[in-house]
């Protein structure tokens, strides 16, 4: 029996998500004295993953599958499961993982919970807790078939270091035609995903307009942190939809999460609420978002935000 | 051309989440149901198909019959038939399997589902419709176009926007981009009342196995007090989230 701990990459290295998916796999693992297999597609850079614990790494190295395709990932990822005997399949919660996650199941005939926050609380049944309603509770969930997948959600998980001294193996997977072309991409300069980011600076209509936002973009420069703004800004077209958090945009659960000028509405807390920490900055006192908040500061964002990424530059360069 | 679309019934985003039955079950009294955003973009993708591509629209879901009223909307909306397969929603898994088992024989060329719902936000069901009919699946779709038995989509992927081209048939998980939220369609007298003539069909559940069960509900723990810190003493906001919540 093996469990198999599937991470994603970019530029060949393990994204950051990869260690929080390996220690997750890990303790079950470990309360299942299963042998851990942590399978990496297209990645060189497999050093680190040794601080955590697995007794083998399967790298797959091939050329014609560098752009992910979300079926032959899942085939590729099968037939490692087929060899190994696996019965747990553990993913993080980035969007290529989410998007194979599905189509696996079906080959695996595995129970699939997605969203999930905690380490299983029980075994039998295996049962983990998800978040449900777009983060507005959470639920048990338990999966009766031999074969599970889980995708946890990204920060929801401690990391834990356990060096090991793993095997790795290169695997020759089969790989079916592509029937899905990949005609263009167009990367987002140098912006870190909300996926990705430890810290998510984020701003609503309160900014004004679209010509503010460089005081934003600075705070998150200075803080090494991503972009995101409420609906009705994406909406205006003030900021690419790919900002828009919340509800029906994207799930933040980041360390901290900086929100100004937004109101804090139902649908926004929705998928912002699991983030560890929140700062409000607002120049309304009775802003909702102040009841769900961490921190607030009743005051103008054209004087706080400016005044604040001055005193965190020192701070940073202070402190680094 | 023949499309299908995926309509999942979700709570309005505005609903208070409570539970019953001893947290067993989410509690829908005075709840209002609406058709979940993400099959909404989608729905209005489908009827700009319609218009300009002659195409016929069917919706879809698996629940029980409560969610007629849900699906009346769609037809409002402007499609032209629903299916409601009598069945209450166990598990991602079992949905996929009825929604599949319909499709089977039907010949769409293009499925239209949602991202995700944003009841449980599972973002299963259209991929594993996809792998168990083995046809084309993009998710996180945010433009789609249709020429003959080409698609042309855009789909959202972490850091960036790509571009995908394949053959119909092909099924998305649609999201907002898909159409603007301005071309969301209110539905209005006339595709009201004809909404009351078009076709509600009712089918038995081809099978029930499912492989997950929810068991109990959560309230997330009640927030602490928030701290106020004053916009003159910005310095003090550092070192809370330096030393006290160790975030920076
Ligand atoms: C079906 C549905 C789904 C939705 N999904 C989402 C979602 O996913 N995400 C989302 O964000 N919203 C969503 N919404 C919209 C949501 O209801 C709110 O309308 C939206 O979040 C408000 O955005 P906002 O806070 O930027 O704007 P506003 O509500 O206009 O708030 C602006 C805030 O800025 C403050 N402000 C103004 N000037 C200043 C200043 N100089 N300095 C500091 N503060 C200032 C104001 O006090 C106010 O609190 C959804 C709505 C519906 C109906
Ligand atoms: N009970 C259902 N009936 C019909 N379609 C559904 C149902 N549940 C989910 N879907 C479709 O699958 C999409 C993704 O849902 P989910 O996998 O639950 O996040 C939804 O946006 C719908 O298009």
């Amino acid at each position: 029996m093996s469990i198999i701990a599937y991470i994603e990459s970019s530029n060949r290295e393990p994204k950051k998500s990869a260690y929080e998916v390996i220690s997750y796999a890990k303790n079950i693992s470990e309360q299942l004295s299963a042998e851990l297999i942590v399978v990496a597609i297209n990645v060189d850079k497999t050093n680190e993953i040794s601080n955590y614990g697995p007794d083998k790494i399967i790298v797959v190295n091939n050329q014609s599958i560098k752009n992910f395709n979300p079926k032959i990932y899942a085939e590729v990822i099968y037939q490692i499961c087929i060899k190994n005997s696996t019965n747990h399949v553990i993913l993080g919660g980035g969007a290529d993982s989410k998007f194979l996650a599905p189509i696996l199941s079906i080959k695996l005939d595995a129970g699939y919970v997605s969203n999930v926050v905690g380490a299983p609380s029980n075994y039998e049944p295996f049962t983990v807790k998800r978040t449900s309603f777009s983060n507005k509770s959470f639920c048990d969930v338990s999966i009766s078939s031999k074969n599970k997948i889980i995708s946890i959600s990204s920060n929801s998980f401690e990391k834990k270091k356990i060096r090991s001294n793993p095997e790795i193996i290169e695997f020759d997977a089969e790989i079916p035609d592509s029937k899905i072309t990949q005609a263009s991409v167009d990367l987002s300069k140098g912006n870190i995903s909300i996926a990705d980011a430890d810290i998510v600076v984020s701003a609503g209509r309160g900014m004004k307009g679209p010509e503010n936002w460089h005081l934003i973009e600075n705070l998150a420069s200075t803080l090494n942190a991503a972009t995101a703004c409420s609906k009705p800004v994406s909406d205006l077209g003030w900021r690419p939809h790919s900002e828009h958090v919340g509800q029906t945009g994207k799930p933040v659960a980041t360390n901290l999460y900086i929100a100004i000028g937004i109101s804090g509405a139902i649908q926004h807390l929705a998928g912002v609420s699991s983030s560890k920490v929140k700062v409000v900055i607002n120049n309304d006192p009775e802003a909702p978002f102040f009841k769900a908040a961490d921190y607030g500061i009743v005051g103008d964002a054209f004087e706080v935000v400016p005044k604040l990424n001055e005193k965190l530059k020192a701070f940073k360069a202070e402190n680094n | 051309m023949k499309i299908l679309v995926c309509i999942s019934c979700v709570p309005d985003t505005t609903s208070k989440i409570n539970f019953t039955n001893n947290d067993t079950d989410f509690d829908t009294n005075g709840v209002q149901f609406v058709i979940n955003p993400n099959d909404e973009f989608g729905l209005t993708r489908a009827m700009w198909f319609k218009e300009k591509n002659n195409a016929s629209i069917d919706v879809i879901n698996v629940g029980e019959q409560s969610n007629e009223t849900v699906l009346r909307k769609a037809l409002a909306i402007g499609a032209d038939r629903a299916i409601r397969i009598d069945s209450k929603a166990i598990d991602s898994y079992q949905v996929a399997k009825n929604i599949s088992n319909f499709i089977k024989e039907k010949s769409y060329d293009l499925i239209i589902a949602g991202r995700e719902s944003i009841d449980y936000n599972g973002s299963m069901v259209p991929g594993m419709i996809s792998e168990i009919l083995n046809i084309n699946f993009i998710t996180n779709c945010v433009s789609l176009e249709i020429n003959g038995s080409n698609a042309t989509a855009k789909r959202e992927m972490e850091g960036g926007i790509e571009t995908l081209t394949c053959e119909l048939p092909l099924i998305i998980g649609g999201q907002k981009g898909l159409v603007e939220e301005s071309d969301l369609k209110i539905p209005n007298m006339r595709g009201i009342m004809q909404a009351r003539q078009k076709p509600l069909d009712v089918i038995a559940p081809d099978q029930s196995e499912f492989k997950t069960k929810t068991h109990k509900f959560f309230k997330p723990e009640d927030k602490k007090e928030i701290k106020m810190v004053d916009p003159d003493n910005l310095d003090k906001l550092i070192d809370l989230l330096h030393n006290e919540a160790k975030v920076i």
